[in-house]
């Protein structure tokens, strides 16, 4: 019994990484249909930020919390630079948007090796994050790494934020209402191209939160970006392109899944599969879990 | 108020020239009609008016050039339109359409506060057009009728000064023609107003002025009754219809 409750705990925390990888993808290539190839470097630089600050804050804790809201900034700005230098000249043109950010996603991993060196770095997770927490005691106990939790009820607060956020507030209203007619909400008096780079911040500093979350769970590197960015595409794609609700299912129910294999194969059968079953669930419904409802890319 | 000034307007599209050379004054607090057979270019015209596409020529309102800005700045500056087909954010209910609409001008972080309470400029316009009733029902849920007045109050709330309406009573019944017509007409007492429509009778029981456009040019100009009496526009536009009756009743004579 234990086994599968670790079992789907693990699948769970898998599912949480995902999902905050993949949620600031969701609103820059679920709402707005940029595909952004330098979004896994956002989250890289989030991942670098926090190592920086550890440098200069010595206690792992405050540095991790700060790094938050720091990281959130950096990514942000980034991603408002690239939306205003390159992206908003390619909207329409995604072919081309793939290529020029696939290029800025190169540049900046050669960026991060001329100023951090190629080798991976580490941080120090922070006393409260590194011991583990038993949920269920006795004979057959279930412990879960407390940096594990830590990265679950972040991924919880950034959906809860960001969802709030696109439907509580005037500017979660605009953007909204861009995506759903351009046309009419620049009749009405809203500047899209504003509404546009506010929504690019937004899901690029959510990169960057992921890769402060990355950091209490792997080393940071130039690649860590490459590594995780086809995850977060196909959970978007997965869950339905534009759909917050379908993004959260599918990060936790891809994460159990692969848990779930992983342990009853080994580690690379369980992707294979996991993959396969995305192909065959897009053959089945090629407009993901939840359908579309936003003005192209159909 | 303000009054619309149009001057050698021209769009073209691909070597295809929609607008040709357009004058066009509307002066202010009028209530003006375009009429004209498809592809006249009354579409287009409002299209380059609100910037949606580019044009050569000179528009200004109020003294001020439009031409060469952005959309929202055109917006902003107290011009509004409506759509051919009614067209507001479906997903949005009624009061959130009208809010977006208010707020064009805000800044980033009144942006981020939630407010609960209804603006009055909101709550009048939702009286003036008669959905006080619908304000928390999405705008996808409203009839064709209620969306196009949805849309008049969306420029009614923006306080625009200048409101071009493409088609506002297409599909609607008789009685709806009627009560938007007399909105047209309460409005048109503060505001300018210029209506794109196909509809003969709507247009002769509303309508203070008309301009009949014609293969993107302006071919009449004046008065319900100026414009049917001239001969131009009895050819190409109300003639059409005029020679299918003849025709018709040639059949039947034969």
């Amino acid at each position: 019994m234990t086994v599968v409750l670790g079992q789907t705990f693990t699948g769970i925390s898998i599912g949480a990484v995902l999902l905050l990888i993949a949620l600031g993808l969701s609103l820059t290539f679920g709402q707005m249909n940029v595909i952004n190839m330098a979004h896994g470097e956002f989250i890289m630089a989030g991942a670098y930020t926090t190592y920086v600050l550890q440098k200069s804050i010595a206690s792992a804790g405050i540095s991790l919390l700060v790094a938050l809201p720091v990281a959130f900034l950096v990514s942000g700005a980034l991603g408002a630079l690239l939306e205003w230098l390159l992206i908003r000249r390619l909207y329409l043109r995604p072919l081309d948007t793939l290529l020029v950010t696939w290029g800025v996603s190169l540049m900046l991993q050669q960026l991060a090796r001329d100023i951090f060196g190629a080798p991976n770095v580490q941080t120090r997770a922070p006393d409260v994050l590194t011991g583990n927490i038993t949920l269920i005691g006795g004979d057959d106990p279930l412990t879960v790494a407390n940096s594990r939790l830590f990265i679950l009820g972040l991924a919880v607060a950034a959906v809860v934020a960001l969802s709030l956020t696109l439907r509580l507030t005037p500017l979660g209203r605009r953007i909204r209402a861009v995506v759903q007619n351009r046309d009419l909400a620049e009749v009405s008096g809203i500047s899209t191209s504003t509404v546009d780079r506010t929504a690019f911040f937004i899901g690029s500093g959510l990169a960057g939160v992921a890769g402060v979350a990355l950091t209490l769970v792997g080393p940071i590197g130039p690649t860590m970006g490459t590594n995780v960015i086809i995850d977060a595409f196909l959970v978007i794609v997965v869950g339905g392109i534009g759909q917050l609700k379908g993004t959260v299912i599918v990060a936790f129910v891809l994460g159990v899944l692969q848990s779930v294999l992983e342990y009853s194969t080994t580690v690379s059968v369980a992707k294979v599969l996991v993959l396969v079953g995305i192909v065959a669930f897009l053959q089945w419904r090629p407009q993901g879990l939840y359908t579309l409802r936003t003005r192209s890319l159909v | 108020m303000s009054g619309l000034e149009i001057r050698r307007l021209r769009v073209s599209f691909d070597g295809f020239t929609a607008v040709d050379g357009v004058d066009l004054d509307v002066r202010p607090g009028d209530l003006r009609f375009l009429i004209g057979p498809n592809g006249a270019g009354k579409t287009t015209l409002v299209d380059a008016v609100t910037g949606l596409v580019r044009a050569e020529g000179s528009v200004r309102f109020g003294g001020e050039e439009l031409l060469g800005r952005s959309v929202h700045r055109i917006a902003r500056s107290g011009i509004g339109r409506t759509f051919q087909t009614a067209t507001v954010f479906e997903e949005l209910t009624v009061l959130q359409n009208l809010d977006i609409a208010a707020g064009a001008g805000r800044s980033l972080w009144t942006m981020l506060r939630r407010r609960k309470d209804v603006p009055e400029p909101v709550a009048r316009a939702l009286e003036t057009v008669g959905l006080t009733e619908l304000a928390d029902s999405p705008a996808g849920t409203l009839a064709h009728g209620q969306k196009q007045w949805l849309e008049i109050g969306m420029l009614l709330v923006q306080d625009v000064r200048l409101l071009l309406l493409d088609e506002p009573v297409a599909g609607m019944s008789h009685d709806e023609r009627q009560a938007t017509g007399e909105l047209l007409q309460r409005i048109s007492a503060e505001r300018t107003v210029v209506v794109i429509e196909h509809d003969m009778d709507f247009m002769r029981s509303f309508a203070r002025s008309v301009s009949v456009l014609h293969a993107g040019k302006v071919l009449s100009e004046g008065t319900v009754a100026e414009v049917q009496a001239d001969p131009k526009v009895q050819e190409v536009y109300l003639g059409h219809a005029a020679a299918e009756t003849t025709a018709d009743v040639a059949v039947q004579e034969a």
